[in-house]
């Protein structure tokens, strides 16, 4: 265990010091950072002088270990189109982004976990298979559709629901929620159900096949030959050994709630993180873009290493065999 | 068997199991029809199309808004109705399905390329350049193929000069979508490649001092090319999407050269004006091209691995 836990801790190391490298990369060789710094008439001498300051003729890698060293501090340098530290412009962005993909997530583990055993469990009936014909149709749309006609339905024709931003937001010292507010609250659902629907068909079609394969296992039957409820069948046996794998999928799949919310974010004209990042990318903001993709690149990591030492603790069949826990499932 | 003439030809694939298991699975035969409908329409929609949507010489500004003909108000000569600019949408559909499915197919080519050389080399070669291979495509692989894309998407904006990101957009896409979207076809290659490493006939080859070259691309290659295809199918309709998304976030075809996803992020900036269609029309057509696809292609993994049934 000890050994899995330091060679996955290490293995994180390195990939995050690789996704540092291309950030670096970037910064340094796209477009001259000194353009971007001193005005259209500076002299030569002038482009020395800032050329000497920010230590550009270092050898690569001294530039590369300071990029690390500054990154680690959060500090990313200025944004070249508003002109303000990135840190600070993320760390603005960086509740909305939280709080649309908790939502997200909740909802899809809420919504998902119990259609899938529902569907699981009578397989036959009208509802399961509308179920699963919706779940097609949702995984076949494209997110950013699906998202088009919930406003076109909630909010243009029935008018019930706002089409974008956050609504009333209140300040917790430097956080802001939308979640204290009725507008703040209605203005999450739209945009949280579009982000959350591929994950949450996901999350049920796997919840139902991994209960019809739990179902049919040994141990079931022994459970309903000594006369066990149903209920405690399903629940107590069953469930318990159908959610291992969700919780892998969960995890990974909540990485890919944050790079999704990109999209959301657009269609919603939600002011979050994603947002920025399409600005950057739009405007080639390197140090915005640099930045979004550390940062990014490091909620993964967190997550993919917990995952697997989560998994780890869950399944006990893959402790004598580490190389096998570091295989992913999706 | 051996009747190599085109009828003979014909006549085995009709017999052949893969065709047999095609017209049972009527699901897909449908998707087959919608694709194909699709594709003769984007790929002659300078012959089908009503209008020329391009051609500011033929828009009638009195015509724009127009609703689809069926509805009060619509217009016989335009289907589908007309958006702010008179254009005929059913025209900016077939025109950006071309667009769409050129850079799908592009990008999925470039991938696979990709993918089967640096499988083949990471397999055969082994060692360092193996290892080096793997970890590249492991680090892709744990992120999502949106945000990869999205920023190679962006490095290469930075890259062009500003006045050339119209004209460069499909190349952008295409190396965007391609580069990231290689770790498969790379993996898969990389697999079959080991066991046919070990094979007599790649021994045999050896033996008579065939270069290790000769070896890697007229011996192995075809015998390892088999599950491109299947992953190829399946990844075009990945492909068409991220480049809808791309376009749709506005990163991607800019709207004097609409694919589906920017024709969708057009109108979806009208959708408060009333005129669904604009981009209804264009997003169902998005819908179905990538549904279709998708569904061939799942059959196809299906019918052609029998093991997975």
């Amino acid at each position: 265990m000890f050994v899995f836990l330091v060679r996955r801790l290490l293995q994180a190391v390195m990939v995050m010091l690789a996704v540092a490298f291309i950030a670096f990369l970037m910064f340094r060789f796209l477009g001259d950072p000194v353009n971007n710094i001193v005005s259209q008439d500076a002299t030569q001498a002038q482009r020395e002088e800032v050329r000497q300051r920010l230590r550009l003729d270092d050898p690569l890698v001294v530039q590369y270990g300071r990029f690390v060293v500054n990154a680690a501090q959060g500090d990313f340098g200025i944004s070249y189109r508003n002109s303000r530290p990135v840190s600070a412009l993320l760390a603005e962005r960086l509740p909305a982004t939280a709080e649309l993909v908790l939502v997200a997530a909740v909802l899809s583990l809420v919504l998902g976990i119990p259609l899938g055993i529902y569907t699981a469990l009578r397989p036959r009936g009208v509802l399961s298979q509308g179920l699963q014909i919706m779940s097609l149709i949702g995984i076949s749309l494209p997110t950013f559709v699906t998202g088009i006609l919930l406003i076109l339905v909630f909010s243009v024709w029935l008018g019930w629901l706002p089409s974008f931003g956050r609504g009333d937001v209140v300040d917790i010292g430097w956080w802001s929620t939308g979640f204290l507010t009725a507008s703040g609250l209605k203005a999450l659902i739209l945009p949280s159900f579009m982000l959350c629907l591929f994950q949450l068909t996901l999350i049920m079609r796997l919840v139902r096949a991994e209960m019809l394969e739990v179902l049919r296992a040994d141990y079931i039957k022994f459970a309903k030959a000594r006369g066990l409820k149903n209920r405690a069948i399903h629940f107590r046996h069953a469930l318990k050994n159908t959610l291992i794998p969700v919780v892998t999928i969960f995890g990974l799949q909540l990485g890919g709630l944050i790079a999704f919310a990109i999209i959301t974010e657009t269609v919603f004209q939600w002011p979050g993180m994603g947002a920025l990042f399409i600005q950057a990318v739009n405007f080639t903001d390197v140090p915005v873009m640099a930045a979004y993709l550390v940062m990014v690149s490091l909620i993964f990591v967190v997550i993919n290493t917990s995952v697997d030492l989560l998994y780890n603790v869950i399944d006990p069949r893959l402790r004598t065999d580490p190389t096998r826990a570091t295989g992913r499932g999706a | 068997m051996s009747d190599t003439s085109f009828t003979g030809r014909l006549r085995s694939f009709a017999d052949s199991d893969l065709f047999y298991s095609f017209r049972r699975s009527r699901t897909t035969v449908v998707a087959a029809v919608a694709l194909t409908l699709l594709f003769v329409g984007a790929v002659f929609a300078p012959l089908i199309a009503p209008h020329n949507p391009f051609d500011i010489a033929n828009l009638n500004l009195l015509d724009s808004e127009l609703p689809p003909s069926w509805l009060e108000g619509g217009n016989p000569a335009y289907w589908l109705g007309t958006d702010t600019q008179a254009r005929d949408v059913l025209s900016s559909i077939l025109y950006g399905l071309r667009i769409s499915l050129f850079v799908g197919f592009a990008s999925v080519i470039l991938a696979a390329v990709l993918g089967v050389f640096l499988g083949l080399l990471g397999g055969f070669v082994g060692g360092m350049v193996d290892a080096v291979i793997m970890r590249v495509a492991d680090v892709l692989l744990s992120f999502p193929a949106i945000l990869v894309a999205l920023l190679i998407n962006g490095v290469m904006r930075g890259i062009l000069p500003a006045n050339q990101h119209e004209s460069a957009a499909i190349l952008v896409l295409v190396l965007a979508i391609g580069l990231t979207n290689w770790v498969q076809y790379a993996r898969t290659v990389r697999g079959s490649t080991l066991v046919e490493r070990q094979r007599e006939y790649v021994q045999a080859a050896r033996t008579i001092g065939v270069g290790r070259l000769r070896i890697m691309l007229t011996h192995i290659l075809p015998n390892v090319l088999g599950p491109v295809l299947v992953i190829g199918t399946i990844n075009l309709g990945m492909a068409v999407l991220t480049e809808a998304t791309l376009s749709f976030l506005g990163v991607g075809m800019p709207a004097t050269q609409p694919s589906l996803g920017t024709l969708i992020r057009v109108g979806n900036e009208y959708l408060f004006s009333g005129i669904w269609w604009v981009v209804i029309f264009p997003s169902a057509t998005l819908a179905v091209l990538v549904l279709a696809v998708n569904l061939i292609g799942d059959w196809l993994r299906d019918a052609l691995n029998p093991k997975l049934r």
